[in-house]
């Protein structure tokens, strides 16, 4: 059992820590500043941090003494001749059967560094980072240096080889609302996943575009989208265009993928060959944005639902985590501990995780729970955090 | 040679350019830029994008007038003018 709790909030990153007195937050790191993703890596204990300034552009820090002292990591940066083919929110008038016109380009600088992920034992320095606008880099030096992955940039879902020359293909990735804050609507990586028995074996999942895998280390990438069902385009089962909102794997069993989408909850025991819808809307499971899987059982995973796409607010006043230990097919809600009356807090991607039996959580209103019983029951660890962006056990 | 006034906020980042007059070398807001790098290393990554661009939510000018270059900053310093880096406003 994990001892630790790594916090992204709205104003810095926050170390809670089980004491004999119970679990205590220590002064904030990074006061002040946007944490989008904060989290540990398990092989040498760093501790990461994903910076969001508004102004000054996002940045990593790192902490090598456990949150004692924190250092700007080098910056993430595109490199030159990346350009990406621009998207728009589609209007109202948004016809999907209009001819498509001349691609328009824009040159890739980093808008947010959306997700970080810790290569495996055997890969010492491995890190990856998910961005928007849709750029996965990958460095093999701890974090010192950082080189975009080509072959998913050049993919050609998204206009093939854009280095080379023109677009080669259609753009069929979409924007991601989270990047609207920034005026723009691009893409972004939240969610890399490392097969523990495999490095080479990676999944990411991509908003707006969907789920891709790679079996040999990065250098091809294939959409892995099937039985995934979109309610917003005229073609729910479209190859491309799905938002799933988190994509996460079972550690003890990597064939069973869980993913929190904007169309509700979809499940793979396959390696995400294809995927099954397990949304229970009748039992308040199907719309949300994060997903935990446990680390042993494949069929075992916990979401946090919100009431709907246009109403993204707890269902009823009330929060509750639901947790599958039978890969979907039932799912058991869980209110004990959880405010059950004028309660709107909302769950982001990142703010929920799953850590031997203890499961913690925490919302954009500055309230983390923490169980400690697989879901069951919920203490509430301070309910005046900053709006909470990330939830990870350190 | 160009003097630098910018936000307190940034040297919450670069101390070592608290309470000090900023005097560098430079002809043009690139250069001027380029020179407060060199005092202050990775100062160019927080007021400028990977393009060199200057960030969305960035303000520049030369003595009073704003810059017009904001994608290479060609903008002329002239001798003993003043440029100053501050944070555009966003938000309420």
């Amino acid at each position: 059992m994990s001892n630790t709790i790594l916090l992204g909030t709205r104003k810095g990153t926050v170390i809670i820590e089980q004491t004999a007195s119970g679990w205590r937050p220590k002064p904030i790191a990074h006061e002040g500043m946007p944490v989008c993703y904060a989290a540990r890596d398990p092989r040498d204990g760093t501790l990461w941090a994903s910076l969001d300034h508004g102004h000054w552009g996002p940045k990593l820090s790192r902490s090598r003494d456990g949150g004692a002292s924190w250092e700007d990591a080098p910056a993430i940066k595109y490199p030159a001749g990346a350009r990406y083919i621009v998207k728009y929110l589609p209007t109202p008038d948004f016809d999907p059967e209009a001819p498509v016109g001349a691609p328009e380009y824009q040159d890739a600088t980093v808008y947010k560094i959306w997700n970080l992920a810790f290569g495996a034992a055997q890969q010492p320095g491995r890190l990856y980072a998910g961005t928007i606008p849709g750029g996965l880099f990958v460095s093999d030096d701890g974090g010192d240096s950082w080189e975009l992955n080509r072959p998913l940039w050049n993919h050609p879902s998204r206009g093939g080889d854009l280095f080379a020359g023109d677009a080669s293909s259609e753009n069929t990735w979409g924007g991601t609302p989270a990047s609207i804050d920034y005026g723009v609507f691009e893409p972004g990586i939240h969610s890399i996943v490392v097969d523990p028995r495999d490095p080479d074996h990676l999944y990411v999942g991509v908003s707006s575009a969907g789920v891709l895998e790679s079996t040999d280390g990065g250098q091809s990438w294939h959409g892995r989208n099937r039985g995934m069902l979109m309610d917003y385009l005229p073609n729910p089962a479209a190859e491309w265009g799905h938002d799933p909102h988190f994509v996460t794997v079972c550690p003890g069993q990597p064939d069973h993928l869980w993913q929190q989408n904007h169309c509700g909850v979809f499940y793979s025991e396959n390696g995400a060959q294809n995927w099954n819808k397990v949304s229970r809307p009748d039992a308040g499971v199907h719309f949300g944005f994060p997903i935990a899987a446990d680390a042993k059982a494949g069929g075992t995973a916990w979401v946090v639902p919100a009431r709907a796409d246009s109403e993204r607010m707890a269902i009823g006043g009330g929060l509750f985590v639901a947790r599958t230990q039978d890969a979907g097919r039932s799912w058991q809600t869980f209110r004990d501990g959880l405010p059950q009356e004028h309660a709107y807090d909302i769950v982001l991607r990142h703010s929920l995780d799953a850590a031997g039996d203890c499961v913690c959580f925490g919302s954009t209103t500055g309230n983390v729970y923490l169980s400690q019983d697989r879901g069951e029951t919920w203490q509430c660890l301070g309910s005046n955090f900053p709006p909470v962006y990330s939830v990870r056990f350190g | 040679m160009a003097r630098v006034e910018m936000t307190s906020h940034l040297f919450r980042f670069f101390p070592a350019l608290k309470g000090r007059e900023i005097i560098v070398p430079g002809q043009s807001v690139a250069e001027v830029l380029a020179a407060v790098n060199e005092l202050a290393p990775g100062f160019t990554d927080y007021v400028l994008d990977e393009r060199g661009a200057v960030r969305r939510h960035v303000l520049i000018s030369v003595n009073d007038s704003m810059l017009v270059d904001r994608k290479t900053l060609s903008d002329r310093v002239p001798e003993g003018g003043t440029v100053y880096v501050f944070q555009a406003l966003t938000g309420g």
